[in-house]
């Protein structure tokens, strides 16, 4: 708060007063914490602590449960390896409630009073958007694992990366190819009324265009509808392949009620993994979806050739073959988005490593060696696979998988280059002063 | 409170509002930050107790009144590239404006109906803001650019994303709302309002024009959450449809039965106690509503003219 004498001309006593009242503090406090003396010399070996902001309750409760399990795992694999820098890490954890006022609280509170060195962990694009204001003011490096656009739209501020997971552009993007040469021609689109939806209906079209594909129809469906059969009608007759990404308790409903439409006679369906995290598949009212496809970030079912790195990572984290919590088959995972914890954290210890960080004052340094990351190899660290970092929009980019439901099970059948999810960059927050 | 003397009211309130000056200094810096969001909030429930408190129209809607200057303000500054003060002049003016139409509807029903009104035209307002998510940022919002928070007042600037400077423009705010709604409700107006909260037929056999009145309080309850809207989005640089949902029109009214309602000092004793019972049990179990449903529970059992009413009960009668 040093920078607080700057605004008002504060009269002598006024000044004083405070510092008698800073001066009485910390000699109280240095008398109560005998271990303060101790810690000051052994600085160098205190614990780096990371500001985990989870969304512990509210709509993306799910997700946060699971982001927690497997941030709990990536710290333990760190520190079991020494740490960072020799240093242990240690997460510290605040629910955001999902609400982005609360989340800008708590990254505050990070900040101030809990005095990480980074925030982490974020998933909700709402949250990450009425975050990334305070992480800016208060210069914190904020890392998050939200798949949104947000971020490399260069719309928020030089804080802000997202090292660990593709955004959702680029998955569209990557998705293109494979809809157009192995699904059809002919794209309906049924999405959510919001800013998720959204996102599908303006970056599949032109993805779609450039493979000679075409959407023929766009159905939003509100967020508060509970019932879908009237919506059914305007899929245009010439549909070859609908495209789906609801999402939320409603998309049971949906799936049962479209197999109710179509019966034995349906187009191709390709949806995104996003409507059936931490729902198992073999959920009564969706054996409609039997033979048709996915997208999946990190495959939920263990695949045959699974490399020894998502082996190990699957297992660190506790997930069996079906993707569910070890012990308890009906807790099935995120899986499709919560690897992307698992590497931010390795992208962190990378980062500031790089760096030589060795506090708060150090976050600055960790801004510039983060932008100056450009690939993650494939293995231990990068169990989901290669990625390229741009720097400049503070996106990675990576593979995606294509998945078939065979059997209530997910087998991926294609997995997509990095290539295919690259596009031009929007701006550039290296030119934002630090 | 016809024979409260002025000189004691004001001088609790200048002590409140130099006490909060005062804490700008010793607070630690989190909670010096907390303070600024909880004296802009507790604005919007001020703005709302002057409806509720005063008048005893219970509105299930002021979400819209707060998002209204929100978006107002914030907007004003992402596609116009306003300054400051033009954007919180726009947000209190779109509030304003809102509640001046909002109030010539749904004050032709009273009780239950003005409830459901009033909700129902959020509900509208709020799904609004989805429609037209190309310009308000749907459900993700919008961030206000960092270096547009900047207010110039001739040769001075001030960073709003300066905690102090923050600090004291939410102060500056919150002060000037305190000292206007005292002032209203010791006034004639005033005490027309809780005239008709407590008898509207007899109000109107006395020969007052109690729609008018109410409309005129509709308006004044609007425009005040509108400047905490315009406010919050400029100072803390995000504008969401969150903000719009029902929880912040619930909101409002839980804060003002925990301080008091048709208390002036309520709102913010209200705001304050809840956001900390909030951050401090959040620290502890991921049941923290739960917690905070209890006590909200336990208040009203124990204590239903809440914390500043029930002093003013039972020790402190001359409380405005």
């Amino acid at each position: 708060m040093t920078d607080k004498n700057g605004f008002f001309d504060l009269s002598k006593s006024t000044l004083s007063r405070r510092t008698v009242l800073k001066g009485l503090a910390a000699g109280a406090g240095l008398a109560m914490a005998p271990g303060f003396v101790r810690y000051s010399q052994a600085q160098s070996s205190a614990p780096i602590k990371i500001g985990f902001q989870s969304h512990r309750t509210g709509i993306g409760a799910a997700y946060g449960r699971w982001y927690e399990k497997t941030s709990a795992a990536a710290v333990k694999a760190i520190n079991d390896a020494g740490g960072i820098s020799g240093r242990p890490v240690e997460l510290v954890i605040e629910d955001d409630g999902t609400d982005p006022a609360r989340g800008a609280e708590v990254v505050a509170k990070f900040a101030k009073q809990h005095k990480t060195d980074i925030v982490f962990g974020t998933l909700f694009s709402h949250v990450v958007i009425g975050s990334a204001p305070a992480a800016g003011e208060n210069k914190i490096p904020y890392f998050v694992v939200s798949e949104g656009h947000h971020v490399a739209s260069t719309k928020l501020n030089r804080y802000v990366f997202q090292p660990g997971i593709t955004d959702v552009k680029s998955q569209i993007q990557s998705m293109a190819p494979w809809i157009a040469a192995n699904a059809g021609k002919k794209v309906t689109q049924i999405f959510p009324d919001f800013a998720f939806g959204y996102d599908h209906r303006d970056y599949l079209p032109p993805a779609l265009k450039a493979q000679g594909a075409d959407v023929i129809a766009q159905i939003a469906i509100p967020p508060t509808e509970s019932s879908f059969t009237k919506y059914f009608p305007q899929i245009p007759a010439e549909t070859e392949v609908i495209y789906h990404v609801m999402v939320g308790p409603a998309v049971l409903t949906f799936v049962k009620e479209l197999g109710e439409f179509y019966g034995s006679n349906r187009p191709q369906l390709f949806g995104f993994m996003d409507s059936l995290e931490a729902t198992d598949i073999n959920s009564p009212g969706l054996e409609f979806l039997d033979g048709s496809h996915f997208w999946e970030g990190s495959p939920r079912y263990a695949q045959a050739d699974d490399s020894a790195a998502q082996k190990a990572y699957r297992a660190a984290v506790g997930i069996d073959d079906n993707g569910a919590a070890v012990g308890d088959p009906k807790d099935v995972s995120t899986a499709s988005h919560m690897f992307g914890c698992w590497e931010t954290l390795y992208v962190v210890k990378k980062a500031m490593e790089d760096a030589g960080y060795k506090g708060p004052e150090d976050r600055a340094k960790l801004v510039e060696a983060t932008e100056a990351l450009t690939e993650f190899a494939e293995g231990p660290e990068h169990p989901q696979g290669a990625k390229t970092f741009n720097g400049k929009i503070h996106q990675c980019f990576g593979i995606q998988n294509i998945s078939k439901v065979e059997g209530g099970k997910l087998k991926v059948v294609h997995k997509t280059k990095i290539e295919d999810g690259l596009y031009e960059a929007e701006g550039d927050y290296t030119t934002q002063a630090l | 409170m016809s024979e409260v003397s002025p000189a004691k009211a004001y001088a609790l309130h200048l002590g409140v509002i130099a006490l909060l000056f005062v804490l700008s200094f010793v607070l630690p810096d989190y909670h010096h930050g907390l303070l600024a969001r909880i004296m802009v909030l507790a604005v919007f429930a001020m703005g709302y107790n002057m409806l509720f408190g005063y008048v005893g129209l219970l509105s299930l809607g002021h979400a819209m009144f707060f998002a209204a200057g929100l978006y107002g303000a914030g907007l004003s500054v992402i596609h116009l590239g306003w300054n400051v003060p033009a954007a919180f002049a726009a947000g209190i003016a779109c509030g304003a404006l809102l509640a001046l139409v909002i109030g010539l509807l749904a004050l032709r029903t009273t009780g239950v109906a003005f409830m459901i009104v009033t909700m129902m035209f959020a509900q509208v307002f709020y799904l609004i803001i989805l429609y037209f998510a190309v310009w308000t940022g749907g459900d993700q919002g919008m961030v206000v650019p960092q270096p547009a928070r900047v207010l110039v007042l001739g040769a001075a600037s001030f960073d709003l994303t300066n905690p102090t400077v923050r600090y004291m423009m939410a102060l500056t705010l919150f002060s000037i709302v305190l000292l206007v709604t005292l002032a209203v409700v010791r006034s004639r107006y005033g005490r027309v309002l809780v005239a008709i909260r407590e008898n509207e037929e007899r109000t109107k056999m006395l020969g007052y024009d109690t729609f008018s009145n109410k409309l005129g309080a509709v308006v004044l309850s609007g425009t005040i959450c509108a400047a905490s809207g315009a406010a919050y989005a400029l100072l803390f640089g995000y504008v969401g449809s969150s903000f719009a949902s029902v929880q912040y029109s619930i909101l409002p009214l839980l804060w003002v039965l925990l301080g008091g309602g048709a208390t002036t000092l309520g709102p913010l004793l209200g705001t304050l106690f809840m956001y900390y019972v909030i951050d401090i049990t959040s620290g502890y179990t991921s049941a923290y509503l739960l917690i905070v449903g209890v006590a909200l529970i336990l208040l009203v059992l124990f204590s239903p003219k809440g914390i500043l009413g029930t002093i003013r009960q039972r020790w402190l009668g001359w409380l405005p």
